[in-house]
Formats: structure tokens, C-alpha cells, sequence
């Protein structure tokens, strides 16, 4: 037991239906510092800190929280001891005020629960005093700007006076003047001993703000470092480890003429000015933070959000896309980022979620030829050994990496010429993601116009033959395979946060 | 959480074992509410010397039909996640119309037929046409449809029955074919063709994919906003079909008929297990829904249970159904 340490989480390990999500991570705070957490996009950070925070029960390990094992079993358990955390997604009340935003669940009131609504407005403003921000108690939350709404988010964390914080990205979504008010705050935070888990992707905010860096990759525990002491090439190679050479076979594909090519294309708060170009046989990258637009960027070429202005052209002919049906229409496929919430038919089986772009194919006067349906999503499934016991079985009941196969099932039965894949590997474990670059390659090998985005910058490195990059809505560069770093990127990706230093 | 990972170890250790306990258990889920309703039936027929006659059974489906040519309808609007509140509305006025043309050496009986399906259809193609344009939620649409029809009805009726209907207009719901009424041989042929529709169809799958997930399935080239006028339009031309069986039974077309059998259609489709989840429900369950209420109503009656202890039962009943429907969402 060390004196120094607020929190030690020791031998931890989650598994989660198909995935180990942490094996045996561990993760030691000293008192009244800036401790880092890195690692790519699943390798088990938001997993260790829900467990932290009460969200998920860990299957073993242990955590010892200010000298005594913690046992949380709930959010407002974890507050109570003195945990509090900022999440990367913000989930703020639109219609209620910020001042009942920030003490949502602890109001001051009288008895029978009647708010004292002075009080309540009286202690934001204290809060915010202290903290030297300026915005209006009383104002919905609604009509703040996204910085701002992250300013009340970091606000309401400190407002429990605990004793570590945890702050998942929190820069990913402000300005470079709030980011220094946030360092400003956390200074004066340390100072009165407060310890800061703080999540980040940016290496440049290491050395300006964090004391330690744990470093975590595919749910294991890397090793922590000064940070002061540790350069950025040791960090990455933590990070990524070797396999980026062990999962990418890029083969050389011939690359013929254009299939796919954006003009000037905008949407007012989206994205501004967007041009690229896709052939066939080739694989572009779209990589950038998250909000830099690269989403919406596919989400509008393929219809769902059409652009306000510019042009796409597919096979060299101007197309009016105002719809997926349209985007379908002229070959395109896309596989959406988030599986459960755009790609997924929960309820329904292997076979009906692998269908269901291609239905009409099947259909017959209106009936469809069940036989043929089976045989093609056999065919597919063996393709691509997605682990079902039957094509019947509910596909909820698969692995995320199963799910996943199954959903570029659903495009390849269809068969674009034009594929664009968000996130392909999101989620999903190590083994997994190796069949998928693959098959990724393969689809190139036959022709196929491929577009990636990925919050993962070896997944791009490895995959693009051109990684186009975002920022805040604007394309800031192109880079060819030979080109392309990760360091090269993430200066094209963070925009003015480089230059600025520390 | 900590047992859904035991479960995960166990299936990796012995799989065989664990599916073959899933498939118990899928059974269950999948043919729960038929041996529910079997057991209702042993059980009447213990306490009743008349439950079991053919006449009394024949009866329990003839009076059941009429809810559950509607149930039908609302299983699929349930399906995709929407409502249909508008039914017992629409009923009562095809009941008005159709009625006023089924008058005795007037039209030929299939006159007042067509009107009515037709006015059905109309009602569900206008809610669907709302809603999937409009975008306004399917309770308030058919809610507003549901007000509407009724002020139709008893407008075009000046709030009286329309009696002295044909004999031919009669037969539908007071005629039998070999034994068999009717409104039972309607009620079977609308199972079966709306059980073909959601299975053997691409329309079908496109249903519940909808229910199933909405945005996915807009991504993958769905025409949504079709299917949905589809969906709320079948449901429709069914309440036009279940007000001329009704209506034919009862010899009148009635302003004030079809009150609350939009619920107790929900009723059905929710006992059978369709899920207001949506992307959940079949034809089948919902008809076994259907036949519960019924086989409950009439042997509460053959038990002499009064009408006012009925409705608490059933009230209970779906909520139960409704709880044990969600707790099986919960455990995936």
C-alpha cells in the first residue's frame, strides 16, 4: 500500500461477449498530479474508466481509491467517494439552465423536494467565479456553444470537490483559448491536490499539462512513464507495438480510372469546400479528430445529409444524390459508423440484416426466392467465416466483429463499386480487424473504389494508398503512402494546436 | 454483468450444452402464450360442462374476429414501431357508410363491400401519408384520426343506427359455410394472406427492418416513408373490413360501434408478443393473443364472473404480458 498513490487499479480484467476488452491493466495515480491515459480508439481506456466510475463491474482485479479498496457498484457511489468525470460525449439537458444542468440530482431544496432556485443559481455562479468562466447561470442549455457546453461539463465535475477527475478528451471539442483556461484550471486544481486522469489523443498536451502517461494497447497494460522523459516516436511505439507490420498485407493493386470524384462540396457547420478523388482499385483514408467532419463528409456524399453545395461525380458523370436510395442507385455502399445505432437490425437474423439492401433482387412479383436468399448469404458467410451457428440466429447474439462482417455482407451482396467504410474496425479484437484489412484489400484487388475513415492512425496508414486529412470542417492536406506519418497527420489534424507549442 | 461473462465461459467450454438450453428456451419464448391458451382452455373445460361444445368454441372465435381482423392490422403498425389508434373510429364509420348502402333491393351486396374497405383504406393511407411526411408521431396522427372518424361517423349518421340492411349484406356476419361463420373463414383468410405478406415478402422484411431499426434501414436504400403509408394503409383497409363484418352481424351500422377496439386490438398483438419496441411480432402470436382474451371473456362469463371483475383481469393480463415481453428485450 503506498501513501503516494490516490488510486491504484490492480490486475484488472473485463471481458466482454467475444472480446477481452482488459487483461490484467493496471493503472496507479500519485496524489495531486496529471496522470495520462493513451492508446488507440479500443484499446481500453473508456473500459477501465467506466469501471472506475461504476458503469461496468470488473470480472477480477482490484481498486484502491485514497488507502481503501473501493467497491463501487453505481455512478452516484463513485461521486460520492470522490470520483467525478467529464465524458468525451457531452450529455447536457438542452432545456434545462445550466446553473440545473451542473446540479442535476443534487439541487439545494427544501423539504418535499420544492428547488431553491437562488441558491441553486447563487452556487453556479460561485462556481463559475472561481473558476473564471463567463457564462450565464441562468441561460438553457441549449443556446451555448459546443466549447461553452464543455465548459459547463468540466465546471459541473469540479463542482463535487473530488478528489480525482477524469477527463475523457476533454480539448477534442473547444478552442485553443479554452484549452489554455482548461490548463489554467487543472494547474490550480493540482495545486490544491487534486489528481486528474486526463484522456487524450494529443501528444503535444503531454508534455504541456500531464506529469505521468500509462500507456494501453488492445486491453493490456503497456508500462507508464514520466512524462517529461518519454519522446514522442517511444509513446507511438507503445501505442501501436508491432503490429502494424503483422496485420497489413498491402498488396499492390493496379489503379485504374477515376470512379468516384467530389467537387468543392460543403455544408454550412459541417464541412467547407471538400474535394477528392477516388479510382478504382484504390483505397483514400480520411483521417481527422473526431467532429473534424469526416463522418459527415461521407454521411453527404452518400444522401443521408445532402450537401448545400458542390458536385459529386461517379464514373465521371455528374450525380444528384439526394438519398441513400440514390447513392445506392449509382453503386455506392457505405458501412456507417456507429453498427447499433445506423447498421444493425437487432431484432433480426443473420441472414434478414444481410439482405436487406438487396431484397428487391430477390423479389418476384413481390415474393422472394427464399432458397436463393440462403444459398448467397451461405456463400458470404463462408466468405467471410462470420461465426454464427445458423444464418437464423439473432444476430445480437454476435461478437461485434461478427456483427460487423456481417454488415460488409450486406454490401457486398449488393456489390458497389464504391464502398465507403467508417470505422470499419471499431470495437472489434485484434483478430477480427486482421480479416477485415484482407478483405479491405481484396475489394480493392477487384476494382473496387474504397474510402476509409478511422479514428486510428495505423488503420490508415496501413490501409490508404492517399489519406486525405481533416480539420474543424476543412481538408488540411493530402499525403501519399510514402508521404504519410503519424506524426505528418496528426500536424494536418490538429490544426493550429501544433504550431501554437507549449 | 458478471453473469453474462460466466455465460460467455460456458459457451466457449461446452457449446452443445448451452444451445441446447437456448432452444428450451426459445421454445418457450416463441410458443409460451399457445400453452398458455391451451392451458386456459383445459382449465375452462374442468370448470365448465358447456365451455368445451363446438357451438361455444365456434362462438369465442366468431365474437373474437372482429378484434382480430384489426389486431392483424395493428401487429404490423406495432412491428415498425408505430400505433394505430384510429380502429375502433374507423370501424363504427364504414359501419355508418357501408350501412347506407347495403339498404334491401338497392346495390348489389358487394357495393357497400367496396365502399368500405375502400373508406378503410382511405382513413390508414391518410395516416400514413402524415406521418411518414409530416414526420409526426404515429400516437398523435391516429389519435387525431381516431377523434376525427368518430365525429364522421356520427355526423353522417346524425348520431342514429342505419337499419334494414339486405339479407345478402347479412350473410357476412351472420352466415355460415359448411359450419363454419363467416366472420371466422374472413378472420382465417386475413391471417393467412397477412402472414404470407410479412414473411414471404419483400414488404415484410422491409416491415421489420423499419421496426428493427429505422435509420439502418433509410441507410440501406429502404424507401421508408412508402412501406409506412403501406403499413398504416393495410392497417386501415382491415378496420374497413372488420366495420363491415361488424356491421353485418349486428344488421345496423352503428355511429357508436368499435369503441375501445383499438385497444383491445394493441391487447392482442401485445399478448402475442409483439414487441412496441418494434422489429418484433408475428401473425400467429398476435391471433393466439386474440384467442386468450376471447377464451378468457367467455368462460369468465360461462363462470358468471361479473363484467366488472372482467376488465380488471384483462388489465392485469396485459400488463403481465407486457412486463414478461420486456424483461425478454432486457436479457439481450
Amino acid at each position: 500500500m503506498n501513501k503516494e498513490h490516490v488510486l491504484e487499479m490492480i490486475n484488472i480484467t473485463k471481458e466482454f461477449p467475444g472480446v477481452k476488452a482488459l487483461d490484467n491493466v493496471q493503472l496507479k495515480v500519485k496524489k495531486g498530479t496529471v496522470h495520462a491515459l493513451m492508446g488507440e480508439n479500443g484499446a481500453g481506456k473508456s473500459t477501465l474508466m467506466k469501471i472506475l466510475i461504476g458503469i461496468y463491474t470488473p470480472d477480477s482485479g482490484k481498486i484502491i481509491f485514497d488507502g481503501e479498496e473501493l467497491k463501487v457498484s453505481a455512478i452516484k457511489n463513485a461521486l460520492d467517494k470522490g470520483i467525478s468525470m467529464i465524458h468525451q460525449e457531452l450529455s447536457p439537458i438542452p432545456n434545462m439552465t445550466v446553473a440545473e444542468n451542473i446540479f442535476l440530482g443534487r439541487e439545494p431544496s427544501y423539504k418535499f423536494g420544492w428547488v431553491k432556485a437562488k441558491e441553486l443559481e447563487e452556487k453556479t455562479r460561485k462556481l463559475f467565479e472561481k473558476l473564471e468562466i463567463d457564462i450565464d447561470p441562468k441561460a438553457k442549455m441549449s443556446e451555448l456553444s459546443i466549447a461553452n457546453t464543455q465548459m459547463v461539463e468540466i465546471a459541473k465535475a469540479i463542482s463535487y470537490n473530488s478528489k480525482l477527475i477524469i477527463m475523457d478528451e476533454p480539448t477534442s471539442a473547444i478552442t485553443e483559448k479554452e484549452v489554455h483556461h482548461l490548463f489554467k484550471i487543472i494547474r490550480s486544481l493540482k495545486q490544491e491536490g487534486v489528481s486528474i486522469i486526463y484522456i487524450t489523443h494529443k501528444m503535444d498536451e503531454l508534455s504541456q499539462i500531464t506529469d505521468e502517461v500509462t500507456v494501453l494497447r488492445d486491453g493490456k497494460y503497456i508500462g507508464t512513464k514520466s512524462s517529461d522523459q518519454i519522446t514522442k516516436d517511444e509513446l507511438i511505439e507503445m501505442m501501436v507495438g508491432r503490429e502494424l507490420n503483422q496485420i497489413f498485407h498491402k498488396q499492390q493493386v493496379e489503379i485504374k480510372e477515376l470512379a468516384l470524384s467530389v467537387q468543392q462540396l460543403s455544408k454550412k457547420g459541417k464541412f467547407e469546400n471538400i474535394s477528392f478523388e477516388v479510382r478504382k482499385g484504390e483505397i483514400v483514408g480520411i483521417a481527422g479528430l473526431m467532429g473534424s467532419g469526416r463522418t459527415e463528409v461521407l454521411e453527404s456524399v452518400f444522401g443521408i445529409n445532402p450537401s448545400d453545395s458542390g458536385e459529386i461525380y461517379v464514373h465521371g458523370e455528374k450525380a444528384t444524390i439526394r438519398s441513400p436510395r440514390d447513392a445506392i442507385r449509382y453503386g455506392m455502399g457505405l458501412l456507417t459508423e456507429d453498427r447499433k445505432l445506423t447498421g444493425l437490425f437487432l431484432p433480426l437474423s443473420v441472414q434478414d440484416n444481410i439482405i436487406t439492401v438487396t431484397i428487391e433482387q430477390y423479389a418476384k412479383g413481390g415474393f422472394l426466392n427464399e432458397k436463393k436468399i440462403r444459398e448467397d448469404c451461405q456463400r458470404l458467410s463462408d466468405q467471410l467465416a462470420i461465426k454464427t451457428p445458423s444464418l437464423q440466429q439473432l444476430i445480437k447474439y454476435l461478437s461485434g466483429g461478427n456483427q460487423q462482417k456481417a454488415l460488409i455482407a450486406r454490401w457486398l451482396l449488393q456489390d458497389p463499386d464504391i464502398l465507403f467504410l467508417d470505422e470499419p474496425t471499431r470495437g472489434i479484437d485484434v483478430g477480427a480487424k486482421s480479416e477485415i484489412y484482407n478483405l479491405i484489400f481484396d475489394l480493392a484487388k477487384k476494382g473496387k473504389a474504397i474510402v476509409v475513415v478511422s479514428s486510428e492512425l495505423p488503420e490508415i496508414l496501413g490501409l490508404s494508398d492517399r489519406i486525405i486529412v481533416m480539420h474543424d470542417g476543412k481538408k488540411t492536406g493530402e499525403l501519399s503512402r510514402e508521404e504519410a506519418t503519424q506524426e505528418r497527420i496528426m500536424e494536418l489534424a490538429t490544426g493550429e494546436l501544433v504550431t501554437s507549442g507549449s | 454483468m458478471s453473469s453474462q461473462v460466466s455465460i460467455v465461459n460456458k459457451q466457449k467450454k461446452s457449446k452443445s450444452a448451452v444451445s441446447s438450453k437456448e432452444r428450451v428456451s426459445r421454445i418457450l419464448h416463441k410458443y409460451g402464450m399457445l400453452m398458455i391458451l391451451i392451458g386456459l382452455i383445459i382449465l375452462m373445460s374442468f370448470l365448465s360442462p358447456t365451455f368445451l361444445t363446438t357451438g361455444n368454441l365456434l362462438n369465442i372465435v366468431r365474437q373474437m374476429s372482429v378484434v382480430g381482423i384489426v389486431a392483424i392490422g395493428v401487429t404490423i403498425v406495432i412491428i415498425t414501431t408505430g400505433i394505430d389508434l384510429s380502429s375502433g373510429s374507423v370501424i363504427a364509420l364504414v359501419s355508418v357508410v357501408a350501412a347506407s348502402f347495403a339498404h334491401p333491393d338497392t346495390y348489389p351486396f358487394f357495393v357497400p363491400i367496396l365502399i368500405g374497405l375502400g373508406l378503410g383504406l382511405l382513413t390508414g393511407v391518410i395516416n400514413g401519408t402524415i406521418i411518414s411526411k409530416a414526420k409526426i408521431a404515429p400516437f398523435i396522427v391516429t389519435l387525431g384520426m381516431m377523434t376525427a372518424a368518430r365525429g364522421a361517423a356520427l355526423l353522417f349518421s346524425d348520431g342514429r343506427p342505419i337499419g334494414n340492411l339486405s339479407d345478402s349484406f347479412k350473410f357476412i356476419g351472420q352466415g355460415a359455410v359448411f359450419g363454419i361463420p363467416v366472420p371466422i373463414i374472413i378472420f382465417a383468410f386475413v391471417g393467412v394472406i397477412s402472414y404470407i405478406l410479412l414473411n414471404k415478402t419483400k414488404f415484410g422484411k422491409y416491415v421489420y427492418a423499419i421496426g428493427g431499426n429505422e435509420h439502418a434501414a433509410i441507410i440501406a436504400g429502404v424507401n421508408v416513408d412508402k412501406y409506412k403509408v403501406f403499413v398504416y394503409g393495410y392497417a386501415g383497409l382491415l378496420s374497413g373490413l372488420a366495420g363491415i363484418v361488424l356491421t353485418s352481424r349486428i344488421s345496423s351500422g352503428q355511429p357508436t360501434a368499435g369503441v375501445m377496439y383499438e385497444l383491445d386490438a394493441i391487447a392482442a398483438a401485445v399478448i402475442g408478443g409483439t414487441s412496441l419496441a418494434g422489429g418484433i411480432g408475428t401473425i400467429g402470436g398476435t391471433i393466439v393473443g386474440a384467442l386468450i382474451i376471447g377464451v378468457m371473456n367467455n368462460g369468465l362469463d360461462l363462470l358468471n364472473v361479473s363484467p366488472y371483475w372482467q376488465q380488471i383481469l384483462k388489465g392485469v393480463i396485459i400488463t403481465v404480458a407486457v412486463f414478461i415481453d420486456s424483461r425478454k428485450n432486457r436479457k439481450s
